[in-house]
């Protein structure tokens, strides 16, 4: 048994070892003076002097943060009027159309969401550019936030939604007095979804930015088909800590979700 | 509850099914009936069945095939040997980290390793194997794949084993079932539905990513992602890209249907 366990760590931490290695490499050869992703010659931060001095990289930077934001924000109030929509809809029919079409964006390949919404854009005589960006964003993070809040709705339970309109609320001060303070968790759970796929996105905007627009994920694939050039390595360092700050603020907050029922109302 | 209420929040939601979902495939059923000229003709269709895309998509499938498989043999003991470490939670949200990484940076980080003068070949040096071409190669674009996809793979098995009732195993065994019976009959096949969406998740885009072909097999490896791509953006024949992701969007149906119901995408 003993062994046995033993093989069990090897096998873990091997795992553990491949996922990480690729990552740590990148970030390693980041400070190499040499140049090159294998013969580290000396420790140098020239790269990351190199990326902040790149004007032309730091618009770049500062449009992907802006279409993330923005479209985050504009999904997870598309979303939130979708996922009320879903719970209302009293018909189990309909209901379920909805659900089904709402998963359709979730499930379809990069690739085709990409073409599709091209042809759309090219079709409704939207320029490719920042709006088509940010409305392809809008668009495929839509379902998600749907997908994070309507659980949090669903779980509410309908007798303080009567018990408001029994006391003489308003529909408006059920929306906002009942129902949206319950659901905070489920918005900032969708919000931070929606954000992390807009920065991670490449495919979709790939396919829909014009010539003069660029994120970030496109310019590191531009950059990367021209072969390692250790700004990106430099890049990619600054990208991992960021990540894992987002990653770790995602965690609290469905941390928080997960908190006894109660406790979710705010006064 | 009133039913104008419930209008006002669908307006907003069913203008977004319309716009982007319904819309986009509309667009690209009707798009697939046009040639590069814009004659109406079903001669896509014609094409599409000749050998040349008939091996596209045999390959197309191969591989996607190959990358589940492996990504399924890694994962399932890595899902099994989580679930028997003491801070499971803690462990799985570490396995899960690297998914949040961009795709590309984790592409970009593969390009120095299997350089000719990377990682991967200075280990094979010293194991005296000699340097090989390992770029550019089926071998890297498959396991890059099983890379990627390997955190999408783990997370559904890890779930359907973490649910699992322990003492169904106990009954096994105490009824004298060997371990590999207890698995085979027992374990396997009440986990099957985590294995299955697992495969859902990493089939599907595994079919449709252009940008690993790209970067990692160089062109050599043509799948139906890049098939598409290259219509849509470099020979502009959008009639020929369409349709072959039409062809797409009916195999996505297929592998959901085959596989029953998907709970969530990632990617």
């Amino acid at each position: 048994m003993k062994k046995k366990s033993k093989l069990s760590s090897v096998y873990l931490v091997l795992v553990f070892l491949i996922l990480y290695a690729p990552i740590f490499y990148l970030m390693f050869y980041s400070f190499n003076s040499g140049g090159t992703m294998y013969h580290f010659e000396g420790f140098t931060l020239d790269w990351y002097r190199e990326l902040f001095e790149d004007t032309r990289l730091l618009i770049i930077v500062l449009n992907t943060v802006i279409i993330a934001l923005l479209s985050a924000v504009i999904s997870t109030i598309l979303g939130v009027a979708g996922a009320l929509a879903i719970y209302y809809a009293r018909r189990r029919r309909v209901k379920n159309t909805l659900l089904s079409l709402n998963n359709v964006l979730i499930v379809s390949p990069d690739v085709i969401i990409g073409a599709s919404f091209l042809i759309l854009f090219t079709i409704i005589g939207i320029k490719l550019g920042f709006v088509s960006v940010l409305l392809a964003h809008i668009a495929f993070s839509v379902p998600i936030v749907v997908i994070m809040v309507l659980p949090k709705i669903e779980e509410m339970s309908t007798s303080m939604i009567y018990a408001a309109l029994d006391l003489g609320a308003s529909r408006w001060d059920v929306l906002t007095k009942v129902i949206l303070p319950y659901i905070t968790p489920g918005i900032f759970a969708g919000f931070f979804m929606a954000l992390t796929y807009s920065l991670d996105d490449f495919a979709v905007t790939f396919f829909v930015t014009g010539n003069g627009f660029t994120t970030l994920s496109v310019e590191i694939y531009s950059l990367a088909r021209r072969g390692v050039s250790l700004n990106i390595n430099a890049l990619s360092t600054l990208l991992f800590v960021f990540t894992m700050m987002l990653v770790v603020g995602y965690y609290f907050i469905t941390k928080r979700n997960n908190r006894p029922n109660g406790l979710g109302v705010k006064q | 509850m009133k039913s104008n209420s419930r209008n006002l929040y669908l307006i907003p939601y069913i203008i977004w099914i319309g716009l982007f979902v319904v819309t986009p495939i509309l667009l690209v059923l009707y798009y697939s009936f046009f040639d590069i000229e814009g004659h109406f003709t079903i001669d896509n269709y014609k094409k599409f069945f000749t050998p040349v895309y008939l091996k596209m998509i045999f390959n197309s499938f191969w591989y996607a095939f190959l990358i589940t498989l492996f990504s399924l043999i890694i994962a399932y003991p890595t899902a099994y040997l989580l679930t028997k470490t003491k801070h499971k939670q803690l462990w799985l949200l570490l396995i899960i980290l690297p998914s949040w990484i961009n795709l590309l940076l984790k592409a970009y980080a593969f390009i120095g390793i299997f350089g000719t003068y990377g990682a991967a070949n200075s280990f094979l040096e010293v194991m005296g194997i000699g340097s090989k071409q390992l770029l550019f190669t089926d071998f890297s674009f498959i396991f890059v794949s099983v890379y990627i996809f390997l955190p999408f793979m783990i997370l559904p098995i890890f779930n359907a084993l973490d649910e699992l009732n322990p003492s169904l195993i106990d009954a096994s065994n105490d009824l004298g079932a060997s371990p590999w019976t207890t698995f085979r009959r027992v374990i396997f096949p009440l986990t099957l539905d985590g294995v299955k969406s697992g495969c859902q998740v990493v089939f599907i885009p595994a079919l449709s990513l252009f940008m690993l072909t790209r970067l990692i097999a160089g062109n050599r490896v043509i799948t139906l992602g890049t098939a598409i791509e290259q219509h849509f953006l470099v020979t502009q024949d959008w009639g020929m890209g369409s349709t072959i992701a039409v062809f797409l969007i009916i195999a996505m149906v297929l592998i959901m249907v085959l596989t029953g119901k998907r709970k969530r995408g990632i990617l």
